[in-house]
Parts: structure tokens; C-alpha cells; sequence
């Protein structure tokens, strides 16, 4: 009992919490098509979000972001771990309950050119959606619509265009209508601007900050842009090959970054200075094959500063300084 | 151009997207052909009684083997003095009938077949199985083989060639389903708590329609095809039925003294033939997905 009245004003702020969740891919082959192998697309996360933050998730292509913000949204099924959202356990949950979170989780995609159906028009997609969860009548979604698309920057007579008649943006902003028609806690954005032109971004990221502000909305920020997480998030949770690396405050990771993956990512980005030097830490080679992942630390076959006891002793994602986590046997 | 400019949506002329598709139908002269002849005959079906004067089963021994252009039977009459322009015009009623019963029947059953084949990974290896089994019988043996079992009849030979058809459709539905169901849309509808029933019928149908409506072309031609060989081969339409394989059947014998009899119902199923083929193919190109939607 002491505990949970301990913990209880911290987790009543927690909206998700992840507790090593584990997604592998199974390697089948042969005649019968027998598991042969697993690709290990995420290894083992652990994290809380808390309401009305964004936690960025940043990492290099294919260290299992993308992954991790499916298997939240039951997209992919979950190998192993527990998801609480709300304090509920919501990983086995029967379709038919699942239902019930749909509307409180959603997610905004990469592509806004692969995320709308081209066959239907930009008002009837935003529609279907109150359809499927909402016994509104036909005026009332239509308002509800018109209402959406004002709300992220669209005007109600866009409502029978079809999206190959809107640009990049635009559409962008009717997949963020999209997510935040059912008025949900959370969104994942997935990538939400890497394929849009800068400037097209940053009104993005204006919009989705604002629409933070109102609805009070958690973010799971995925993304490979350091500079985009910087500017809008306010945690960071580093990933390498499928496994957490570290995680704390943004001001923390970008100033006083404690593991050597996190300083070689951050030394990339390029500074706008003429004769300063800089201390550039370089990793060789590439991120190593997750059906088959190094022993010990993942990032020991590329670590600057690895010793021997790095090839066997997996370090533990443990809190260094206060909010300031990382996994690394000697890290600062 | 500025930002503000490329900000704004372009005014665009709007269309619809079927009017986009028959005006790069009508820039295809040969397609445009196909669809004249294609209509024509769709007219004739219809307004057969009018557009003749005898009856086509109805026997007149004394005007017999009369040639073309002989007064009052523009295209002669045969070996029973039946008047062969009004037999042409009911076998086309019976032609497109049989031939488009046999394609809807031959399109439901593959596109349900191949949309639960391309879905469902699970049932894919089952429907497959069952549907290369159709596959390995000649098209034509698989027909008779039915229509052995089931009788001669015409209605019996647009079951035969709707179930000959499934088997194609139902691959071509398969595929476009396996890559349609891989976009990010789909994925986005699934997020949305959307049903697999809903995603099926209202996200991917709409966008394996293409290559449907295109197989379902060229397959009437197909159709009415065979139609005409299972009937000249005597498992069709029965006499006194004016059908135009059944036609040529009987026609053959006066090859020497009355070659219309032959050639004229040849004509009527080559032309038709011909015209749902270059249909089908503008169809192809002009449906074809790099060069709609982004323009």
C-alpha cells in the first residue's frame, strides 16, 4: 500500500508506459517454413510519457523506431513486454476492447503522399472516421468535417477534392485532421515531416504544437532529425539497434550527452561555424545485422571507447544523473 | 514562382476521375473503334424486334439458300429459308448476354476469391491451391467437362465460362491486393480501428478497379467466344436458337452453294471479338496508374 501512495501523484501524470517491450520478426525458411531466426527490431524498451510532453525517438534508419510506434498502436503484435496506457494493460486486449483506445491513441505517418487513399475524397476519409466511431448523423459529421479541416488549416470547400489535388503540406495537415478527429491523448507522429520541404515543416510542427497546447496532447515524436526533436520535444529517448541507449531531457541530451552512440550522433550535425574545430566523433562501418546482434552491448563493434568487458556484459539502462537514463558501462 | 504561391492549392481544373480516363480513352483511335462497334451491337440487342421484319426461327422452305441482297432478306436466308440478318441480330442479343452473365458471374466469384487470397496470408496457399487446380485444365476441356455434368444448354455454357474465369481473375485481384495492401493508407485505416470488411470493400476494391474492369473487356470477348465454339460444337445452343456459333455449324454443309451462311455469323463474331479486345487494351493504357492521378 505505502507505494502505491508513494508513486500515486507521479502515475496519475503518466499517459504510456512501456516495460521491456520486445517486438522480433520472425526468419522463416526451408520447405515446411520453419522459424529460423528472428530479426530483433526492438530488443527490449522500457519508458513512460507523460501527459501533455513529447518524447522524441530518434536513431539511424532501421534501429526500430518506426517498429516501436506500430507495436504501440497494435499495428504489430507484441512479442514480449507490457504497454499501459492510463495505467491499463492494453497489450492483450481483444479486438473488440481495443476498439475503446483506438480513439485515444492515434497516429500520423510518414508519407503524406501513400497515407490518404487516392480513390477518396480528402471530406469523406475525415468522415469515415466519425463513422466507424460515432453515431452522429450525416449533418453532424459533415460539421464536424468542415470544423476539422479549419482547425488544421484547410478550408471547408476542400472537402470534395481528392488528395492528388493537394500538395505535400496540405496533405500532411488532413492526415494530422485525420489523428486528432476522435480527440485522442495520444499521437504518434511518425516521421510527420521528414518528407516535407523545410519550410513546409516548420508550419507543421507550428500546427501540431498548437494543437498540443489546446487538447492538452501527448507526442510520441519519432524521427531522425536532431535539429526537429531539439526545437520540438521535450525528452529524448535515443535508440540503437533495436535497445534504448538513452533518455532524458532534450536540454540535457544535446548539452551533456552520456553515452558515446548519442555524442557521435550529436558531433554530426553540422554547426554553422567557420575555423572553430570541432571534435568529431566518427563511427566506422555500419549498424550491425539485428537477426544477429552483437553480444554484450549492441554498440560495442562500434563504440569509440569500448573495453573488453563490453563484448559481454550487457549494461543495464540505468538513471546516471536525475531524468537522465543511459545504458553504457562507462558512460559520461 | 513564389512560396505563397505554391502554398496555395493550384486552381486546377477539377475533373472527375472517369472523365479524365474516356478522354485518354478517345485519343486511342482503335479503342474508340472498339467502343462504336461495341455500342452498335449493344443497340442492335436491344432494338432487334425493330430493326427487322421476319422472324428468326420461323421456317420459309420456298425462299431457301436465298443469296445476299436478294429482295426483302438483305443477307439471304438459309438452308430453311430463315431470314439471316434477323438470326444475326437475335444471336447478338444471345452473344452478349450469355457472354456478360458468364463475365459477372466469373468476376464475383475471383474477386472474392482473390481478395481473401491477397488479405488473408493465411488463406492465400488454400485459394491458390484450389484455384491453380482450375488452371491446369485447357479452358475449353474445363468448359465441356462442366457442361458434361450439367447438361447442354446456353445457360449451362455461361456457367461453364464463368467458372473458367474465375481462376484468372481471381489471380489478377490477388496481386493487386498483395501491393495495395501494403500502403501506408492501409496501414492508416487499420490505426483507425477500421474492419477488415471495411478496408476490403471501401479502401481496396476502388483501387484494384483498373485491372478488373480491364480483365472484365477483353474476357466478354473471351466469352463470346467460346459461347460460339461450345454452340458450333453442338454443347450450346440448340437448334432452331440463332446463335452464331450454332450458325456456322449448320451453314457448313451449303460452304459451296450458300458461303453466306458461313461467313456472315464469322464476321458478326470476329468483329465483336476485335472490338472488346482494342477496347480492353485502351482501357488498359488509359486506366493505367503512372499516368493518372499526379498528371
Amino acid at each position: 500500500m505505502t507505494t502505491i501512495q508513494e508513486k500515486s501523484p507521479l502515475k496519475s501524470d503518466i499517459l504510456l508506459e512501456l516495460n521491456s517491450v520486445k517486438k522480433y520478426f520472425p526468419i522463416k525458411g526451408g520447405l515446411l517454413k520453419r522459424v529460423t531466426g528472428n530479426v530483433k527490431a526492438v530488443e527490449s524498451v522500457s519508458l513512460k510519457l507523460y501527459k501533455g510532453e513529447s518524447l522524441g525517438v530518434v536513431g539511424e534508419s532501421g534501429c526500430g523506431k518506426s517498429t516501436l510506434g506500430r507495436t504501440i498502436l497494435g499495428l504489430e503484435e507484441l512479442t514480449d513486454g507490457k504497454i499501459y496506457f492510463n495505467e491499463q494493460e492494453i497489450q492483450d486486449l481483444k479486438r473488440k476492447e481495443k476498439k475503446k483506445f483506438v480513439k485515444e491513441m492515434q497516429m500520423i505517418f510518414q508519407d503524406p503522399y501513400a497515407s490518404l487513399n487516392p480513390r477518396q475524397r480528402v471530406g469523406h476519409a475525415l468522415d469515415e472516421v466519425f463513422k466507424m466511431h460515432t453515431d452522429m448523423s450525416l449533418k453532424e459529421r459533415r460539421d464536424s468535417v468542415e470544423d476539422l479541416l479549419k482547425e488544421v488549416g484547410l478550408k471547408p470547400e476542400h472537402y470534395d477534392r481528392y488528395p492528388h489535388e493537394f500538395s505535400g503540406g496540405q496533405r500532411q495537415r488532413i492526415g494530422i485532421a485525420r489523428a486528432i478527429a476522435l480527440n485522442p491523448q495520444f499521437i504518434i507522429c511518425d516521421e510527420a515531416v521528414s518528407a516535407l520541404d523545410v519550410s513546409v515543416q516548420a508550419q507543421i510542427l507550428k500546427l501540431l504544437k498548437t494543437l498540443q497546447e489546446k487538447y492538452k496532447l501527448s507526442y510520441l515524436f519519432i524521427s531522425h532529425d536532431l535539429g526537429v526533436v531539439r526545437y520540438f520535444c521535450d525528452r529524448v529517448l535515443v535508440m540503437y539497434l533495436g535497445n534504448t541507449v538513452e533518455m532524458s531531457t532534450v536540454s540535457e541530451i544535446f548539452n551533456k550527452p552520456l553515452h558515446p552512440y548519442t555524442q557521435a550522433l550529436l558531433s554530426a550535425i553540422p554547426r554553422p561555424t567557420v575555423n572553430a574545430k570541432k571534435e568529431r566523433v566518427r563511427l566506422v562501418g555500419d549498424m550491425p545485422n539485428p537477426a544477429n546482434p552483437p553480444s554484450g552491448c549492441a554498440f560495442h563493434t562500434r563504440c569509440p571507447i569500448a573495453q573488453e568487458i563490453c563484448k559481454v556484459d550487457r549494461p543495464a539502462f540505468i538513471e546516471h544523473e536525475k531524468d537522465h537514463f543511459a545504458a553504457c558501462h562507462f558512460a559520461g | 514562382m513564389t512560396t505563397a504561391e505554391t502554398l496555395e492549392l493550384k486552381p486546377k481544373k477539377r475533373e472527375k476521375y472517369y472523365v479524365t480516363t474516356l478522354k485518354r480513352l478517345f485519343k486511342n483511335k482503335l479503342a474508340v473503334i472498339g467502343l462504336v462497334i461495341v455500342i452498335l451491337q449493344i443497340l442492335i440487342a436491344i432494338f432487334a424486334p425493330f430493326i427487322t421484319i421476319h422472324d428468326p426461327i420461323r421456317q420459309n422452305l420456298a425462299n431457301s439458300e436465298m443469296p445476299v441482297f436478294s429482295e426483302g432478306h438483305w443477307l439471304g436466308t438459309d438452308n430453311y429459308g430463315r431470314d439471316v440478318w434477323s438470326r444475326i441480330v437475335y444471336g447478338a442479343r444471345i452473344s452478349l448476354v450469355v457472354g456478360s452473365v458468364a463475365v459477372t458471374l466469373g468476376l464475383v466469384g475471383g474477386i472474392i476469391l482473390g481478395m481473401l487470397a491477397g488479405y488473408y496470408r493465411k488463406l492465400d496457399a488454400i485459394i491458390m491451391r484450389f484455384v491453380d487446380l482450375l488452371f491446369s485444365f485447357p479452358g475449353i476441356l474445363l468448359a465441356m467437362l462442366i457442361i458434361a455434368i450439367l447438361g447442354t444448354s446456353l445457360v449451362n455454357v455461361a456457367i461453364a465460362i464463368s467458372i473458367w474465369s474465375i481462376p484468372t481473375c481471381a489471380r489478377i485481384v490477388r496481386g493487386s491486393v498483395l501491393s495495395i495492401k501494403e500502403k501506408e493508407y492501409i496501414m492508416a485505416m487499420r490505426s483507425m480501428g477500421a474492419s477488415d470488411l471495411r478496408i476490403m470493400v471501401r479502401h481496396i476494391l476502388p483501387n484494384v478497379s483498373a485491372p478488373i474492369i480491364v480483365f472484365a473487356t477483353m474476357r466478354m470477348a473471351t466469352a463470346i467466344l467460346s459461347t460460339a465454339a461450345l454452340s458450333y460444337l453442338g454443347l450450346g445452343a440448340q437448334p432452331p436458337t440463332p446463335e452464331w456459333g450454332a450458325m456456322i455449324s449448320q451453314g457448313q454443309d451449303f460452304m459451296w452453294s450458300s458461303p453466306h451462311l458461313t461467313i456472315v455469323p464469322g464476321i458478326a463474331i470476329m468483329l465483336t471479338v476485335f472490338a472488346f479486345n482494342v477496347l480492353g487494351d485502351g482501357l488498359r493504357d488509359a486506366l493505367d496508374p503512372n499516368m493518372d492521378l499526379q498528371q
